[in-house]
């Protein structure tokens, strides 16, 4: 039955000769006619290709010289999988493989490279990128600068101004510099209409008004030479950058303080005095996402409580469940009971209800003031179950074991059921008690079933993220209110909270980054040895 | 009751198996029956209790006249359908069709993926066989899950690029969930594959058939039911996954049913009950009905699974 016999075993070596000539036959009628499943397989890689090259194409437009090569790379082994005689087992693996590759494996790397970069708000491109942001960011307007006659334009939904400079008027958009527009028609000193554009009334002005005082239009395509300007929507103003970027020294001087800005290594522009400029790049920095994390205090402190309550959740929940599980598969595991079967399917409900809506609907039951628990279970009590620190973690651990106990009664089941029942009879005519057979026979047999299960479920609880974020969302929250975390925070809420993503705080892509990788060290640690120790487990058996 | 309990064991001894005690033909009576069967039916109710009381609040909810938390506790006080009504007027079954798609196309694509490669690996004798399946091991350990800020930020490059590709894509929360399908499921069907006899698929080849027709017409039939429980399993995971959904789908009409229940519940807890109760009632009876159909298949191959 394994695949991996000893080559000592007749029909390993018969596996290794036959594909060859059975390869030679196919090789031979697919030569001479080309059968309906070849046309098909042309079909879909010349639609696969054509994909490919359009989405090469626009990468290459667009700058992205990473997609376009990798999208390029995959495109020619898939044609030289598909269409060359060789690689067979390829064939059969490639699609599989290509998803894993770019969404698991790269991302798995990618996390690991993140990790040691400083990416987040604050440090969210490239330098240059950067250096043009901070350009227009710190933009004011030139002082005694001309007030150019000015009208607000759309253009397919983009806003843009147009003014008049000299007697011909110049329009451009948020992303288009100035242009001079031929044909525009000026009224009374007004822009009337420009082709191409929409000129929109005092109405649509006012609908807009944030919109248009935020617009920005560059006067040309540097993006040092400035921008134009309103605030009243009837006359516009160069604005300037009071930052000066000197490519050739590699830094900025302000042109109103005169300070310089050079580059440090934390990817931020620094003055000697120790003044940074508010927008940064991404830069490598080390193992300083490790050391903010374990070393930091604002960091460290709840990193640890979130920590230790990770592991409590995991094994508290692994080791609860499978007890509620484990008793009631033994209470009903007896032939003699009736209506087995149905009390088992009852029993499994809460495993076959999606467990996210679980969450949501104890959370609802949980309610301080309209809950079901307090209201008609408890009678009116008035207990905070959400809402105090250890009142919510023991409501986390009491969900968790009612969402978790059927999956453990449906395997303990499974297991007693497996144990065969005249080892048992021989241990009682041996003269052993229930309890002896029950401590001896059955629970170690039981155990070697049923231990890597609860290893996976520990390691399944550990990153159990819907429970807590659907049923707590972290909180209630740290008193210290420097990060945005909670008392039943687990790690991987955690993660998510650090990294920003779900809106509650400053994005710190390469601290939650690094966080991930610790949790993969730690996860990967326990379910190791663990997975070691239940092996010993059954060799001494 | 220790009548009943009798006279149903006499009828049902026929098909007694080796296992069970000596004294299986005379049920015990009196203490003894309360020792040995009693409490469990005792223990079976107060389980059966614990176990459903909070899916019979929520059905009582679904269907209470008020749509707020405080009236939903009389259970059954009053029984309306205004409530799943009251759906029509909200995005939840653009929500329940954008699930249904993306769980069915990650299922299928899992499915098809995850047999393609076990049959590779089951069939096949490669250079670097070994060394895939090793790696497959090493690489389902760290749960993609962890990686959701890259996952993020790769689809941020991805949609600057092709938009349908990039964050807000249905099909690119497809493309990342396939990410995952070679994982687990290789080792499962792997396991499967092996058992089907190589002899077969030699016989087709001789006969005339090629790897392709093998493959899709004999093997394919033969593993149907470790498809059935990957193809389910794989449905169910999308169905629940909130994190990469929420981080990918980012308009309201784009979400899943996991991501706006879970808005539902979030903002305004009491004003949204009753509605929350119904959808969660209407999206729950397929998934159940299923599970409870397919537990055997679905426990065996979670056991299975995980030894490997």
């Amino acid at each position: 039955m394994s695949p991996d016999r000893p080559p000592t075993v007749p029909d390993a070596p018969v596996s290794e000769q036959k594909p060859r000539t059975a390869d030679r036959v196919a090789r031979l009628s697919h030569a001479r006619d080309y059968s309906p499943g070849f046309f098909v397989k042309l079909a879909l890689v010349a639609l696969v290709d054509a994909l490919g090259v359009y989405v090469v194409m626009v990468a290459w437009a667009q700058g992205s010289s990473a997609v376009a090569w990798i999208m390029v790379a995959l495109l020619v082994l898939t044609n030289v999988v598909y269409f060359s005689k060789r690689a067979l087992p390829m064939k059969y693996l490639l699609p599989g493989l290509a998803f894993l590759l770019i969404y698991q494996v790269f991302s798995v790397g990618y996390t690991g490279y993140i990790a040691f970069t400083n990416y987040g708000d604050g440090h969210n491109s490239t330098k240059e990128q950067a250096i043009e942001a901070l350009l227009i960011q710190n933009e004011k307007r030139v002082e005694d600068s001309e007030a150019y006659p000015l009208a607000v334009v759309e253009s397919d939904g983009t806003l843009g101004l147009a003014i008049i400079d000299d007697g011909e008027v110049l329009v451009g958009t948020e992303d288009t510099p100035l242009e001079v527009a031929d044909d525009a028609v000026v009224t009374a000193g007004r822009i009337t209409s420009i082709p191409g554009y929409d000129v929109l009334g005092i109405n649509d002005v006012v609908n807009r008004q944030s919109a248009v005082a935020a617009l920005r239009v560059a006067v040309s395509k540097d993006a040092g030479s400035g921008s134009i300007r309103t605030q009243d929507a009837s006359s516009g103003y160069v604005y300037s950058s009071v930052l000066v970027y000197d490519e050739d020294l590699d830094q900025m001087t302000s042109t109103v303080t005169g300070t310089v800005y050079t580059p440090n290594d934390q990817g931020e522009f620094e003055s000697s005095s120790g003044e940074t400029l508010n927008v940064g790049w991404r830069v490598l920095v080390g193992f300083d996402n490790f050391r903010t994390a374990f070393g930091d205090s604002r960091y460290s402190e709840p990193f640890f409580k979130v920590l230790v309550w990770t592991f409590v959740f995991s094994i508290v929940s692994v080791v609860s469940t499978f007890f509620v599980g484990l008793f009631f598969a033994v209470a009903l595991n007896d032939e003699r009971l009736r209506g087995r079967r149905t009390m088992r399917a009852l029993l499994i409900l809460p495993y076959a209800f999606p467990a996210f809506m679980s969450f949501l609907l104890w959370k609802g039951m949980l309610n301080t003031n309209y809950g079901f628990i307090n209201t008609v279970l408890l009678g009116g009590a008035d207990i905070n179950w959400l809402g105090d620190p250890w009142l919510a973690k023991l409501a986390v651990l009491g969900v968790q074991l009612w969402v978790g106990f059927p999956y453990m009664f449906l395997i303990c089941t499974g297991a007693l059921q497996s144990i065969p029942g005249d080892v048992v009879e021989a241990a009682k005519i041996d003269g052993a008690g229930a309890l002896r057979i029950w401590r001896s026979m059955t629970m170690p047999l039981l155990l070697i079933a049923v231990a890597p299960l609860l290893i996976s479920s520990f390691a399944f609880n550990f990153n159990n993220f819907n429970i807590i974020e659907m049923l707590t969302s972290g909180g209630p929250r740290f008193g210290d209110a420097s990060v945005p975390v909670g008392h039943t925070d687990i790690l991987i809420t955690m993660v998510y909270a650090i990294s920003g993503l779900d809106g509650g705080a400053a994005k710190n892509y390469g601290l939650a980054s690094a966080l991930s990788i610790v949790i993969f060290l730690i996860v990967a640690t326990v379910s190791v040895i663990s997975f070691r120790r239940t092996r010993s487990l059954e060799e001494i058996n | 009751m220790a009548t009943i309990a009798r006279s149903s064991a006499t009828v049902r001894s026929g098909r007694k198996t080796r296992n069970t005690r000596t004294d299986e033909h005379v049920l015990p009576t009196g203490t003894r029956w309360w020792r040995e069967l009693g409490w469990r039916y005792v223990v079976a109710v107060v389980a059966i209790v614990y176990a459903a009381f909070p899916i019979v609040y929520i059905i009582s909810a679904a269907l209470s006249t008020s749509g707020t938390l405080t009236g939903s506790n009389q259970l059954f006080s009053s029984v309306t359908v205004e409530n799943f009504r009251a759906l029509g007027d909200t995005k939840f079954w653009t929500w329940a069709v954008n699930t249904l798609v993306i769980g069915t196309a990650t299922a299928i694509g899992t499915v098809i993926m995850g047999a393609a490669a076990a049959y590779a690996f089951s069939r096949f004798r490669f250079s670097g066989r070994r060394l895939g399946l090793t790696s497959l091991l090493v690489i389902q350990m760290f749960p993609q899950l962890l990686a959701f800020v890259a996952v993020f930020l790769l689809l941020l490059t991805l949609g600057n690029v092709v938009p349908i590709l990039g964050l807000n894509s249905r099909l690119a929360l497809v493309m990342v969930y396939l990410g995952g399908a070679l994982g687990v499921n290789t080792f499962l069907m792997y396991g499967f594959f092996n058992t089907i006899p190589k002899e077969l698929d030699e016989a087709a080849r001789i006969d005339g058939a090629s790897h392709a027709q093998v493959f899709w017409v004999i093997v394919l039939r033969l593993v149907a039911p470790i498809l059935a429980v990957v193809g389910l399993l794989s449905f169910i995971a999308s169905f629940s996954d909130f994190l990469l959904a929420k981080l990918i789908l980012q308009s309201e009409s784009h979400w899943t049913l996991a991501v706006g229940l879970y808005q539902w519940v979030s903002d305004q807890l009491s004003a949204n009950w009753g509605i929350f109760a119904a959808g969660a009632v209407i999206s729950a009876i397929p998934v159940v009905a299923l599970f409870l159909f397919l537990q055997k298949y679905i426990v065996s191959g979670l056991t299975a699974g995980s030894v490997k």
